[in-house]
C-alpha cells in the first residue's frame, strides 16, 4: 500500500508519496506550476478514487481539474466546471473545499467557494450547479470578507444523513440545512465575534474551520477568528474549549478519523501577531474532546518558527494507526505516523502550503 | 469580415497549440462588431480558452489586457470596442498578474493572506 500526500501550495500541487509505511517520502514535480491550490478532494467511493485540484490562476481564473489515476494525469473540462447563473451577478473567484456526500448519494460532491456560496453535483464533480437555497439566503448581504477572502470554506455533509449539511464561512459563521440544502439557518449560539458592536450576534462569526469528531456526527470543533469551540448538539450551542491552548487564534482544526474525542489543532498568537505563540512550531492535541490539551514537539523544529499553518494545510490519512499532517506558510511539510507523538519533514522550501490531503492505495 | 487573434504562450494549451486564431464575427466583410462579439465568437470555438479571458457574467478578467490593432481595449471602450475586417487582436496577460488577483475591497492585496 501506498500513501499519498496532496499538498497545494501558492504554486502549484505537489504529491508526495510513501512506499513504506509513510517512514519516507517522494514528492514529485509541481502540478499546475504557478497556480494557486486552495483545495484538494478526495472522493474514495468510486473503484477507482476521483481527486479534485481547486486550481486558480491569477491571470486566468479559478478552474477545477479531476485526476482518476491518482494524480498521474490531470483533465479539465473545456465548460467551467462551476459557474454563477447570469442572474446571480457573481464571479466565481476560487473553490476553497471539495466534499463528497455519503455512500447513499454516488456521484455527490459539494464545493465551497469565493464568494460566500455552496455547489453541488451530481455526476462526481464534473459540473457543479449552484445551491440557491444558501445563495439566497436574507443574511447574505450581510456576510463579510475575511482577510483571505469571503469564502465558504467549510462544507460538512453528513455521511448518515443527505438532508443534513453544515458549512462554515469568513464571515457569516456556520450554517446548517436540514432539508437537503434547501434551506438554511445559522448555527453560531456561543461563538464570539469580538470584533462586531455586538460580540454575540446570530451570524457574523470568522469561523475559520469545523471538524466533526470521529464518534458523534453531532459533536463538533471549531477554530475561530479568536475562539476554539466544541458542539454536542450539532451546532445548536458552543462551549469554549480554548482553556488549556496557548492562544484561542488559529485557522485549523483536524478530527481523528476514527478515535472519537480527538481534534488536532495548530495556534496562531493572535490576530494582530500571526506568528506560533512564543515563536515555536507546536500542534495541539486534546485526547477528551477539548477538555484538556497537550503539546506535540517531537520532531518539529526548535529553532524560533515564524509561518502559521492555514485552515486546510492540516489533515489525518485514514490509516489504523491515523498519520497527521501540515504544511506551513514557509513551505515546510510535516508528517506525523504515530498520531503526533513524533514528526518528521516530508518536504521543506516548497511555495506556500495552502491545503494538505492524505490518502492510501 | 475575418480577425487575427494572437494568442499568449500560456494559453496555447486552450486552442489546440495556435499562436494565432482567425475568427470570423460577421459575414459582411466590411462590417465592425463590438469586441465582445469576436471574443464571443472565438469562444464559440475554444470555449476553454474563452473562459481564461472573461469569467461567466463575461467581463474581461482583471489581468488579462487585449490590445485591438495595438491599442488597450480598456482605453477604447473595453469589450465595446469596435474592431474591423482585418484588425489584430492580441491576447497578453498582465505583468501585474503575477502577484496574484487582490481580493475584494483591498486593491494590490496578495491572495491567501490569513
Amino acid at each position: 500500500m501506498a500513501h499519498v500526500l496532496a499538498i497545494g501550495t501558492e504554486k502549484g500541487l505537489f504529491l508526495a508519496t510513501s512506499d513504506d509505511d509513510r517512514r519516507s517520502w517522494r514528492l514529485g514535480e509541481p502540478e499546475f506550476p504557478m497556480t494557486a491550490i486552495y483545495a484538494v478532494g478526495i472522493d474514495t467511493r468510486p473503484a477507482r478514487p476521483r481527486l479534485f485540484a481547486s486550481v486558480t490562476n491569477s491571470h486566468f481564473g479559478p478552474s477545477v481539474a479531476i485526476s482518476d489515476d491518482l494524480g498521474d494525469t490531470w483533465s479539465e473540462p473545456d465548460h467551467p466546471p462551476l459557474s454563477f447563473p447570469p442572474d446571480a451577478g457573481a464571479a466565481l473567484e476560487r473553490v476553497w473545499q471539495f466534499a463528497a456526500a455519503g455512500p447513499d448519494q454516488p456521484g455527490v460532491v459539494y464545493a465551497g467557494t469565493q464568494p460566500s456560496a455552496l455547489f453541488r453535483s451530481t455526476n462526481g464533480g464534473v459540473d457543479y450547479q449552484l445551491v440557491p437555497g444558501l445563495w439566497d439566503h436574507p443574511h447574505r448581504p450581510q456576510w463579510g470578507a475575511g482577510f483571505g477572502g469571503q469564502a465558504v470554506h467549510t462544507v460538512l455533509p453528513d455521511p448518515g444523513d443527505p438532508q443534513r449539511i453544515t458549512v462554515a464561512m469568513s464571515t457569516g459563521g456556520v450554517y446548517r440545512s436540514v432539508d437537503g440544502g434547501g434551506s438554511w439557518a445559522p448555527a453560531n449560539r456561543g461563538i464570539k465575534a469580538y470584533f462586531l458592536p455586538d460580540p454575540w450576534p446570530e451570524f457574523g462569526q470568522c469561523v475559520h474551520k469545523v471538524a466533526v469528531d470521529a464518534g458523534d456526527p453531532q459533536r463538533l470543533y471549531a477554530q475561530n477568528h479568536h475562539g476554539v469551540y466544541r458542539s454536542d448538539d450539532g451546532g445548536d450551542n458552543w462551549q469554549s474549549i480554548a482553556e488549556g491552548l496557548p492562544s484561542d487564534f488559529g485557522f485549523v482544526m483536524v478530527a481523528h478519523p476514527s478515535t472519537p474525542g480527538t481534534v488536532f489543532t495548530f495556534p496562531v498568537a493572535a490576530d494582530g501577531m500571526r506568528f506560533p505563540p512564543e515563536h515555536l512550531c507546536r500542534v495541539y492535541r486534546s485526547t477528551d474532546a477539548g477538555g484538556t490539551w497537550e503539546a506535540l514537539s517531537a520532531g518539529l523544529p526548535d529553532d524560533p518558527y515564524f509561518p502559521v499553518v492555514l485552515r486546510d494545510a492540516m489533515c489525518c490519512d485514514d490509516s489504523d494507526q491515523a498519520g497527521v499532517y501540515f504544511g506551513t506558510r514557509a513551505g515546510d511539510v510535516f508528517g506525523s505516523r504515530d498520531e503526533g507523538a513524533s514528526w518528521s519533514t516530508i518536504a521543506a522550501h516548497l511555495p506556500d502550503v495552502l491545503c494538505v490531503r492524505a490518502f492510501s492505495t | 469580415m475575418s480577425v487575427t487573434v494572437l494568442i499568449p504562450g500560456a494559453l496555447r494549451a486552450d486552442c489546440g497549440g495556435a499562436s494565432r486564431l482567425q475568427v470570423d464575427p460577421a459575414a459582411d466583410p466590411e462590417a465592425a462588431v463590438d469586441l465582445e462579439v469576436v471574443l464571443d465568437e472565438l469562444g464559440r470555438s475554444w470555449p476553454r480558452l474563452h473562459r481564461r479571458i472573461r469569467d461567466e457574467q463575461g467581463s474581461l478578467r482583471r489581468f488579462v489586457n487585449v490590445y485591438v490593432d495595438g491599442e488597450d481595449c480598456r482605453a477604447i471602450g473595453g469589450l465595446a470596442a469596435r474592431v474591423r475586417g482585418g484588425s489584430e487582436i492580441q491576447i497578453l496577460p498582465s505583468v501585474a498578474g503575477g502577484a496574484g488577483p487582490a481580493g475584494p475591497g483591498a486593491p494590490g492585496r496578495k491572495p491567501g493572506w490569513h
